[in-house]
C-alpha cells in the first residue's frame, strides 16, 4: 500500500519535471541527465519502500509478536552432525529420567489391582508432565471451549483442524468443537554431551 | 576508575547459593525500589545436560575416573572434574560418600580445622577429598564463572557482599573471606545473612516500611532454611526525626532445619508403613524423604487438604508393581511438625542441652532440642534487656518459613510472651531474600537507602592465667580480657593499652580466646574473672610467632590491637614498643580443646 502512494508520488512529481524541463533555458547536459536519471530514481525508490515493509520491524508493533507455528521448533542448538532420531531419544531419555514413562509403558500392569495402577500413575503423571512442561510449551489450535459452537473458516489448514461429521457444502463451516487440539509453540530439548543417547535409562548397579 | 557498575549480592547457602545485583547503570524506576536482578546459573542437572537454575545447590560430586566421559562434564566456560549444583545434589542421595554437603556448616563445627580436607565427612579412603573452605571456594568460583560468562564485565571488579549466618563467630568469618579469596573474590564483603534478609523486606515494601514499623519496636528475624536457623533481633531507634535501625543481638548457629522435618515426618510414615508390612529399603526411603517434603508443603499451606499422597515409585523396571502409595493426614503432620518443632511454650523455656557423654563424636553438632520455639525463648531470654517482653514483630525468611501453619504457630507463641499480637512483616521472596538483599544492602552503603546499624556481634577477650599457687589437679583460675567490644563497626581499631605481655622472638606464642554475644557492655580491657556457661564461649586459640633477625630467644613486651577491617573480619596484632606488629592467625587445628 505504502509503496503505490511513493510510485504515484513520486511518478507525478517526474511528470511535472519532465514539463518543466522541456522549456528548460539553459544545458542541454543537464536536461537530458534529468530525463534518464529521474524515472531510475523513482523506481528505485518505490522498490525500497517495498523491501522495508516486508519487515516485520516495520509493521505497527503489537502485531509482530504473534509466533507462528513453526518459529522456535528447531531443537536445543546441536552438533550439526548428529542424526535426527537423537533428539527424540533425549526427549525419551528425559520422560524416562524425569517420569520413568519408558518404564510405565514397557510394563505389563494387567496383573495389578487398579488401585496399584493409580497410585503409581499419580506419580509418574506428576513427574512427566513436569518434565513435559520444562522441554515442550503447548496451546490449543482453536480457542474455543469444547463442546461449544465453533466456526471453521474458508481457507483453514486441513493439518490444524479435523472435520468429521456430516461434512458437506463450502467453507465456512459450523460445528461444535469437540477437541480444540494441541500445537506446540516452543520445544527445546537439553542436550547431552559426550552420552550416548540411546541409552534411556542407564543399568543401576548398587555396591556394597 | 569510580565505583564498580554492579553491586552483587552472594547468599552461599548450607544447602543453596544464589547471586542477585543491581546494576547501577540503569537508573530505577523507582528509587524506593532498587532493580535487583538475579543471575541464572548454569550447571549439570543431569550428566551431560546444562541447565540454568536461579539457585546452585550447594553440593560437590567427586566423580569417579572414568565414571563419565569428560565433555559430559563440561561447562560452558569450559571442562570440569568436579560437579557442583543440582546432579551432584541429586547424586548425594545415591553416592552419599563421594559428595560434600553442608561444608558451610562445618566452617564452624567444634574439634576441627576447616581448611584440613576432611570433606566427604567419613568417606572410603581412595575418595579425594577437601575442606570446608576448598568447598565453599569451589561454589564461589563456579558462580564467578557463571557471571563472567553472561555478563559484560568481570565479578572480580564488582563490588561483592557475602552473605554469612549471623552465628559465625570471628574465625569462621575469616575462613569465608579465605574461600572468596581462592576464588578470586578478594574484596568481598561480608554482611549477617538476617541483616540481609530485613534489606530485601525494606526493599520490597518501596519505601512504606517507615510506616510499617514504629520507633521502640524489637523485630525478630526468625530465618529458618534447609539445614540451620539463624535468630536476630533488629531494634527500631529515632535521630533526627528519622527512624534508625539497629541490629542489637544474633543466636548461637543452630543447626535445625526444614531436613530435620522431612526426615521426621518420612521415619513416622515408615514406622506406619513396616506396621502394616511393607518394610523399605533405603532407596525407597531416600523417595520416601523428598514425598515428604512435598506434602509438608502441601498441608501446611493455607487451605490445606485434608490428606496429602505420598508415593514411593518401584525402583526397578516395575515401576507400578514395586509403587508404595501412602497417605499424611493434615492432622498427622500438624501434630509431628508444627507441636514437635513449633511447640507452644513459655517465655521461659530453654532448649534442652544434649547428654553430655563422656566421649564426644567429632562432627555437627547437631541441635539436640528439635524445638524452634524453645530456641527463640532462650535466644529472647538471653536478650532480656533488648526486648524485655519479647520482640513486637517478626519477619520471616528461609523456605521453612512459606509455611503458614509454622508463621501462624510462630506469631501465637510470640504473641502470648508478649499478652498482645505480635505482627508480622511481609514481603520479601523466602528462598532469594538473602542474595537480594545484599545486593540492596551495597547501595545502602553508597547512601541510598537506610542503613542497619551493629558492627561486631559479640564481645571478644583473650584468656590470661591468673597468678595463684598451684594446686595438683586443678588448671591454674583463668580470667578474660575483652580485647575487641561489642558492636566494633568495620574500620575501626580498639587497643588494650594497659596489659603487656611478654613475647619470646622466635616461637610461637599462643592465646586462648573467648567470644560472647550477651556482654554488650565490656570496653577493651574489662576482666571477666568467672563466667556461667553460654556467657562466654572458647573460640580457636590464636598463636602467633614473632620473627626478628638477631633478636631469637629475647622477650618482647607487647599490646594487643583489635581491628575490624573493611571487609567485616576480625584481625588481632600483637604490638611491640617499638611500632612493630605480627598478627595474630586462627591456630585452628585445637578449636574446642578446652572450655
Amino acid at each position: 500500500m505504502a509503496s503505490l502512494v511513493v510510485g504515484l508520488v513520486l511518478g507525478v512529481l517526474v511528470a511535472v519535471g519532465n514539463l518543466w524541463m522541456l522549456g528548460w533555458p539553459g544545458d542541454e547536459t543537464l536536461r537530458r541527465a534529468w530525463f534518464v536519471a529521474a524515472p531510475v530514481i523513482a523506481t528505485l525508490a518505490t522498490a525500497l519502500v517495498r523491501h522495508l515493509n516486508a519487515f516485520p520491524a516495520a509493521a505497527p508493533a503489537g502485531q509482530e509478536a504473534t509466533p507462528q507455528p513453526g518459529e522456535g521448533m528447531p531443537a536445543a542448538p546441536a552438533a550439526p552432525s548428529e542424526p535426527a532420531e537423537y533428539a527424540a531419544l533425549r526427549l525419551l531419555g528425559v520422560l524416562q529420567e524425569e517420569g520413568r514413562l519408558v518404564d510405565f509403558l514397557q510394563e505389563n500392569i494387567a496383573p495389578y489391582s487398579d488401585q496399584q495402577v493409580g497410585a503409581a500413575t499419580r506419580g509418574i503423571h506428576e513427574s512427566c508432565a513436569k518434565a513435559l512442561r520444562s522441554c515442550v510449551t503447548l496451546e490449543p489450535v482453536l480457542p474455543g471451549r469444547e463442546d461449544e459452537p465453533v466456526t471453521v473458516p474458508a481457507g483453514f489448514d486441513p493439518a490444524a483442524v479435523r472435520l468429521v461429521g456430516n461434512v458437506q457444502g463450502e467453507p465456512p463451516f459450523t460445528g461444535t468443537l469437540r477437541h480444540a487440539g494441541w500445537r506446540v509453540t516452543r520445544i527445546v530439548i537439553p542436550e547431552r554431551k559426550g552420552l550416548d543417547p540411546r541409552i534411556v535409562a542407564p543399568a543401576e548397579v548398587e555396591i556394597g | 576508575m569510580g565505583e564498580p557498575r554492579y553491586i552483587v549480592g552472594i547468599d552461599l547457602g548450607t544447602t543453596n547459593c544464589v547471586l542477585a545485583y543491581v546494576d547501577t547503570a540503569q537508573e530505577p524506576e523507582d528509587p524506593d525500589a532498587p532493580a535487583v536482578a538475579m543471575l541464572a546459573i548454569p550447571q549439570l542437572t543431569r550428566p551431560g545436560t546444562v541447565e540454568t537454575r536461579l539457585q546452585l545447590p550447594s553440593f560437590l560430586y567427586l566423580p569417579l575416573e572414568d565414571e563419565l566421559p569428560p565433555e559430559s562434564l563440561s561447562l560452558p566456560w569450559g571442562p570440569a572434574q568436579r560437579v557442583i549444583g543440582e546432579l551432584a545434589r541429586a547424586r548425594g542421595a545415591e553416592v552419599p560418600t563421594r559428595v560434600v554437603a553442608s561444608a558451610k556448616s562445618w566452617l564452624c563445627a567444634a574439634g576441627i580445622d576447616p581448611s584440613e580436607p576432611i570433606l566427604p565427612w567419613q568417606a572410603p579412603a581412595d575418595v579425594p577429598r577437601l575442606s570446608p573452605v576448598d568447598a565453599q571456594a569451589a561454589y564461589l568460583a563456579h558462580l564467578r564463572a557463571a557471571w563472567d560468562a553472561a555478563m559484560p564485565a568481570p565479578l572480580a571488579e564488582q563490588e561483592v557482599y557475602l552473605a554469612v549466618p549471623a552465628s559465625f563467630d570471628a574465625a569462621a568469618r575469616a575462613l569465608t573471606v579465605r574461600a572468596a579469596e581462592a576464588a578470586g573474590l578478594s574484596g568481598a564483603r561480608l554482611l549477617e545473612e538476617p541483616q540481609a534478609a530485613f534489606y530485601a523486606w525494606i526493599a520490597a515494601t518501596r519505601g512504606s516500611w517507615r510506616g510499617e514499623v514504629q520507633v521502640g519496636d524489637v523485630i525478630l528475624v526468625c530465618d529458618v532454611g534447609g539445614g540451620t536457623t539463624d535468630l536476630t533481633l533488629v531494634a527500631v531507634g529515632e535521630e533526627d526525626g528519622s527512624l534508625t535501625l539497629e541490629r542489637k543481638a544474633v543466636g548461637d548457629h543452630i543447626l535445625l532445619g526444614g531436613d530435620n522435618m522431612d526426615l521426621t515426618l518420612a521415619h513416622t510414615v515408615r514406622a506406619r508403613l513396616a506396621a502394616e508390612g511393607t518394610v523399605l529399603d533405603d532407596w525407597q526411603f531416600r523417595g520416601l524423604v523428598h514425598g515428604c517434603r512435598e506434602a509438608k508443603e502441601t498441608l501446611l499451606a493455607t487451605d490445606a487438604p485434608d490428606r496429602a499422597p505420598v508415593v514411593i515409585l518401584g525402583r526397578s523396571r516395575k515401576v507400578v508393581g514395586g509403587t508404595v502409595r501412602t497417605d499424611v493426614a493434615r492432622e498427622e503432620a500438624e501434630h509431628i511438625l508444627v507441636d514437635g518443632f513449633f511447640p507452644l511454650v513459655d517465655r521461659d523455656a530453654r532448649p534442652q542441652l544434649a547428654r553430655r557423654l563422656g566421649l564426644q563424636e567429632i562432627g555437627l553438632r547437631y541441635a539436640a532440642d528439635p524445638a524452634i520455639t524453645r530456641h527463640v525463648a532462650g535466644f529472647v531470654g538471653r536478650h532480656r534487656e533488648v526486648a524485655p517482653d519479647g520482640p513486637t514483630a517478626v519477619l520471616f525468611n528461609g523456605g521453612v518459613m512459606r509455611a503458614a501453619r509454622f508463621r501462624q504457630r510462630m506469631v501465637e507463641v510470640l504473641s502470648s510472651w508478649r499478652g498482645e499480637a505480635v505482627r508480622v512483616l511481609e514481603g520479601a521472596d523466602a528462598d532469594l531474600a538473602v542474595a537480594q538483599g545484599a545486593a540492596t544492602y551495597g547501595l545502602a552503603r553508597r547512601g541510598r537507602g537506610v542503613r542497619i546499624r551493629g558492627g561486631t556481634a559479640r564481645a571478644y577477650y583473650v584468656g590470661v592465667e591468673t597468678a595463684a599457687p598451684a594446686v595438683p589437679g586443678l588448671p591454674p583460675p583463668l580470667k578474660a580480657v575483652c580485647v575487641a567490644p561489642f558492636g566494633m563497626e568495620e574500620g575501626s581499631e580498639a587497643e588494650l593499652p594497659e596489659l603487656e605481655f611478654g613475647l619470646v622472638v622466635g616461637e610461637p606464642a599462643e592465646f586462648r580466646f573467648f567470644g560472647s554475644s550477651v556482654r554488650r557492655n565490656d570496653v577493651p580491657g574489662t576482666v571477666v574473672d568467672q563466667w556461667s556457661p553460654g556467657e562466654l564461649d572458647e573460640l580457636a586459640p590464636l598463636e602467633a610467632t614473632l620473627t626478628a633477625e638477631g633478636e631469637e630467644g629475647r622477650t618482647v613486651p607487647v599490646r594487643l590491637r583489635a581491628h575490624v577491617t573493611e571487609v567485616g573480619t576480625l584481625e588481632l596484632w600483637c604490638v611491640a614498643r617499638d611500632g612493630r606488629q605480627w598478627r595474630l592467625e586462627f591456630n585452628l587445628r585445637q578449636q574446642g580443646a578446652a572450655a
